[in-house]
């Protein structure tokens, strides 16, 4: 229990010792302490900010859905009113087309007759003329006799 | 202690000596001529350990997650952090003031843990170094517990008191604190100059040889304890042993207590002279 020069090294190192802690040690301890606290805040305030946005886009789905419905079935109003226009016009262009096939088809048997007739004609003439030639048993010239077989073709006709 | 057994008287006094430059315990009570080898060795040593753990954990501080190691240096720095901003209101002080509160809570508590060691450990190794070196081991002096060396203690006490005049000075101006010298507690009355310097010199003595006393008084009452409790063992009886194991381990877990709360004390009340230094009466 004395007192000695000790007190003076002590006191000298108290010191020494107290610089190189607030040169060496307090500051980049203390600066990690104030990075990671802000680190903290920063997640904090994001996740804040997450959170709001999560709730304003599923504000925005909803809007979007009901949106998307409200267009699907103005779509489907016009499909369905396309769909029966197209059915109308399909109907109409069948229609027409059978009435032309039957009109064709009238006119080319119209056309065939004509032809048979004629054919008949030409075969009652020769008939005709084969008719007489037994009854008056003898040869007729036919080319003094052509014009009354026009004029008997004509009668037919 | 080769050769003949000590006396318990002697025992104690061996234990109670430091091993100093002039070879033989201090006759005087202050003689200046002499340094405590033993009390600077470990106080050097532990302070340049604290240093080395504290740089340590400061060389690899990172902001991101720390690792235990690096979350108890944490929990230290913020502690005093705290600490210092509550009683030292000067951001400018406490760049200083802080880091010296650290050192200063980590140094003097790994130097009073030295109480811990065996009583008897490493006298009994520096006396088997001593004597193989050729020296008598009846000199052979060997106090481990740095703090619990007066001198010890009243330096870094004297330390604080030196800070505390500095701010005094820094913080109020020569003239701002000469007059409160003169003028606090008492009043500006001429009357009360005399009375109010005296008080204020008692007040600075008083704190700065508290302040160093508590810390001595308490690691030194302890280690006599120890002392005593070995002595206890030394008498080679079955009473001697069971005292001493059943003693020694009470006491070893209170002096944890102690050893902690004194340090914490010694901090605090550094933070606190500094602090009342940036304060007008």
């Amino acid at each position: 229990m004395n007192l000695n020069a000790t007190l003076i090294a002590q006191l000298v190192v108290f010191f020494i010792l107290g610089w190189f802690t607030m040169k060496f040690v307090w500051p980049p301890i203390v600066k990690a302490l104030d990075e990671r606290a802000k680190k903290i805040a920063d997640g904090l305030a994001a996740a804040d900010k997450a959170k709001a946005d999560l709730a304003l886009a599923e504000k925005k789905v909803v809007e979007e859905l009901r949106k998307a419905r409200e267009s699907a079935g103005d779509t489907r109003a016009v499909a369905e009113r396309q769909a029966a226009s197209l059915v109308e016009e399909a109907r109409t262009e069948a229609a027409r087309i059978v009435a032309k096939a039957r009109e064709d088809a009238e006119a080319e048997a119209g056309v065939a007759a004509q032809r048979a007739k004629e054919a008949l004609r030409e075969q009652v003439a020769q008939l005709a003329v084969a008719g007489a030639e037994r009854i008056l048993r003898k040869e007729i010239n036919a080319q003094a006799h052509a014009d009354l077989l026009a004029n008997l073709k004509q009668e037919l006709q | 202690m080769a050769g003949n057994a000590p006396t318990a008287s002697e025992y104690v006094i061996h234990h109670l000596g430091h091993l100093n430059n002039s070879g033989h315990p201090q006759s005087q009570i202050v003689d200046w001529s002499i340094i405590n080898l033993d009390s600077m060795f470990w106080s050097l040593a532990l302070g340049l350990l604290t240093i080395f753990i504290l740089w340590r954990a400061a060389r690899k501080a990172t902001s991101g997650v720390p690792g235990r190691f690096q979350g108890f240096v944490e929990l230290l720095v913020e502690m005093v952090a705290d600490q210092a901003k509550g009683i030292v209101h000067s951001a400018e002080s406490r760049r200083f003031v802080a880091p010296l509160a650290l050192t200063v809570f980590v140094w003097i508590f790994l130097m009073n843990a030295m109480d811990l060691i065996p009583v008897d450990l490493i006298p009994m190794l520096w006396t088997g170094i001593y004597s193989a070196a050729g020296g008598d081991p009846a000199h052979a002096y060997m106090r481990v517990v740095a703090t619990a060396d007066l001198s010890a203690a009243l330096g870094m006490s004297c330390g604080v008191l030196l800070l505390c005049l500095w701010y005094n000075v820094k913080i109020k101006g020569v003239s701002g604190w000469v007059h409160e010298l003169f003028t606090a507690p008492f009043g500006a009355h001429p009357l009360l100059w005399p009375i109010n310097f005296a008080m204020q010199i008692i007040e600075f003595l008083a704190k700065t040889v508290s302040h160093g006393m508590r810390l001595f008084g308490n690691m030194y009452a302890g280690e006599l304890v120890f002392i005593l409790i070995a002595l206890l063992g030394g008498t080679a009886t079955v009473f001697g042993f069971v005292g001493h194991i059943f003693a020694g381990t009470i006491w070893a877990i209170f002096h944890i207590l102690i050893i902690t709360l004194q340090a914490f004390i010694f901090m605090m009340l550094t933070l606190v002279y500094i602090g009342q230094a940036h304060e007008g009466h």
